[in-house]
């Protein structure tokens, strides 16, 4: 995890909206709008590009340690192509992904109404000067927005918490990777055992669509639909840092060794690199309920993430400002 | 043993018969972009006897929906990596037997209908990299042309002049062998392994 943080200085940002703010009346309530727009954008443009670190030396390792011929080849032409990505400053697959913002909003700060129309129109900017692939489509009427944007597109996932700052992740998540996550109920009375099995029938089922190697977020109880959220967030915990829970970061070791002597491989190609981490994650769960998800994410699994001060002073969290 | 290859379009189904699975392939010249909708309309226009805007024999059609910015009058391909091949498992027999493509690219494999198509009508399946759009978009050296835009930009048939297009995973022959398939084989066969290491009963 990078340590260094680039600080973008309200005062520029004041300074180039001050007029348009006058003229709105309330200078302080635009500029909120116009910083989270603006640090939106870049972690977008951030995570579209340049993948995060602790993915890049897992895929390395990977690299390094497959034995495949042709899984060894697809390794290596990801790592060409992460490389290119930055080189270019060009976003490192096409899909760019159904955008997901994960946001922890502080109880006193401000403006917090304003926060979804800025993302909306950072998302809609960073369609067109990144650019992102147009990827929201009515699905009844087939038709594509054009910018990325549409009824509930880009997802908000809010979160309050103490203090007055704004911490927003964006998750750019290709469509190959989702096309396979599943959701089910396993029968309460084989508890983790089935786990394990319904992990294994959706690795296996997936094979080579999802973009191995991938991601595997688990999650189990709550619900159908909070088994499958949490099971998405898990997926943004870096691949450095272990689950707080030894048991279930035994049990990710567990599955991570286990799904990896599939013999999938990159690609789907045949090899020993089918996952590179599995993430963990639980709610409580209704005595008679044990419902479980699985969310897969491809190699280019792209986040980023930025906090906003209540000064206006931003912190990138996860990637250096590189424009 | 893995050889590499580099043709070039018009590709002849006596070269693209000469590829084994796990050969690697460079494909320079001519590459169409085409996901499901351009793949249903194509099909749509063959069975009414309609011209299709240019013709695909012994082209490479290429899984794809790129990343495209356009200046003036001009395309650029930003980003173009494969989309999953599978969604095109419906068609892609139909579209190898009318249109005489001899390479199709894309990545996660296709099933025993177009591997089936392939033997009979001669012509391979080139894995590439999921993911690496840029890998991709560096071989493509001029957009061409785009036909079917009221497709949408990911849908629509994006001609691309190839530079040495590639490493494409010969994935599937056109004698009938298809590497997805022997995974899947090998992976089955596995699932006794990974259980016992889970510590569970199949």
């Amino acid at each position: 995890m990078t340590s260094v943080f680039k600080t973008e200085k309200r005062q520029d940002i004041s300074t180039r909206f001050f007029h348009k703010a006058t003229h709105f009346g309330g200078r302080k309530t635009l500029e909120t709008a116009k910083i989270v727009e603006s640090v939106a954008f870049n972690i977008l443009k951030q995570a579209v590009i340049f993948l995060p670190n602790d993915v890049k030396r897992v895929l390395e390792k990977a690299y390094a340690e497959e034995t495949s011929d042709t899984g060894k080849t697809q390794l290596k032409a990801i790592l060409d192509n992460i490389e290119l990505a930055e080189k270019y400053q060009a976003p490192v697959c096409q899909d760019t992904g159904t955008i997901i913002f994960y946001i922890k909003a502080g109880a006193k700060a401000k403006d917090l109404d304003k926060v979804e129309q800025a993302l909306i129109n950072a998302v809609k900017r960073a369609t067109k000067e990144v650019p992102l692939r147009p990827n929201a489509v009515d699905p009844f009427t087939g038709k594509n927005s054009g910018d990325n944007t549409g009824r509930n597109i880009p997802y908000l996932n809010w979160e309050i918490v103490p203090g007055d700052q704004i911490e927003m992740t964006v998750m750019t998540k290709g469509g190959g990777s989702e096309n396979v996550c599943v959701g089910g109920m396993i029968v309460p009375g084989e508890g983790i055992n089935g786990l394990k099995k319904f992990v294994v029938e959706a690795v296996v089922k997936a094979g080579a669509q999802p973009c191995p190697p991938n991601i595997l977020g688990i999650a189990v109880g709550g619900g159908a639909d909070i088994s499958m959220k949490l099971a998405k967030k898990a997926l943004l915990r870096p691949l450095n840092e272990p689950n707080p829970d030894p048991e279930l970061a035994k049990l990710e070791k567990e599955i991570f060794e286990a799904v990896n002597m599939t013999g999938i491989g990159p690609m789907g190609l045949g090899g020993k690199t089918t996952v590179l981490g599995v993430r963990i994650d639980y709610a409580f769960r209704h005595p008679a309920s044990f419902p479980a998800a699985v969310a897969f994410n491809c190699w280019a699994a792209r986040r980023a993430t930025a906090r906003i001060n209540a000064d206006g002073t931003v912190e990138y969290l996860t990637h250096k400002l590189k424009w | 043993m893995m050889a590499v290859y580099k043709l070039k379009t018009p590709i002849s189904e006596e070269d693209v018969r000469k590829l084994k699975v796990n050969d690697v392939l460079y494909v320079t010249g001519t590459i169409v972009t085409a996901r499901d909708q351009a793949h249903r309309r194509a099909l749509e226009f063959f069975k009414q006897g309609k011209p299709l805007p240019l013709n695909l024999e012994g082209l490479a059609v290429f899984h794809c929906g790129p990343v495209v910015s356009k200046e003036g009058d001009k395309w650029t391909a930003v980003a173009a990596g494969p989309t999953t091949s599978t969604r095109m498992d419906l068609f892609e027999d139909e579209f190898i037997k009318d249109f005489k493509v001899r390479v199709v690219i894309g990545k996660g494999g296709m099933g025993k209908r177009t591997t089936d198509a392939m033997a009979k009508y001669g012509a391979v399946y080139g894995a590439f990299t999921g993911g690496a759009a840029i890998l991709a978009a560096r071989a493509i050296k001029n957009v061409k042309r785009v036909e079917w835009l009221d497709l949408g930009t990911p849908e629509a048939l994006w001609v691309f002049e190839v530079e040495e297009f590639g490493p494409l995973a010969v994935a599937i022959d056109s004698h009938g062998n298809n590497i997805f398939m022997d995974v899947a084989k090998t992976v089955e066969a596995n699932k006794a392994k990974v259980y016992q290491k889970l510590g569970i009963l199949p």
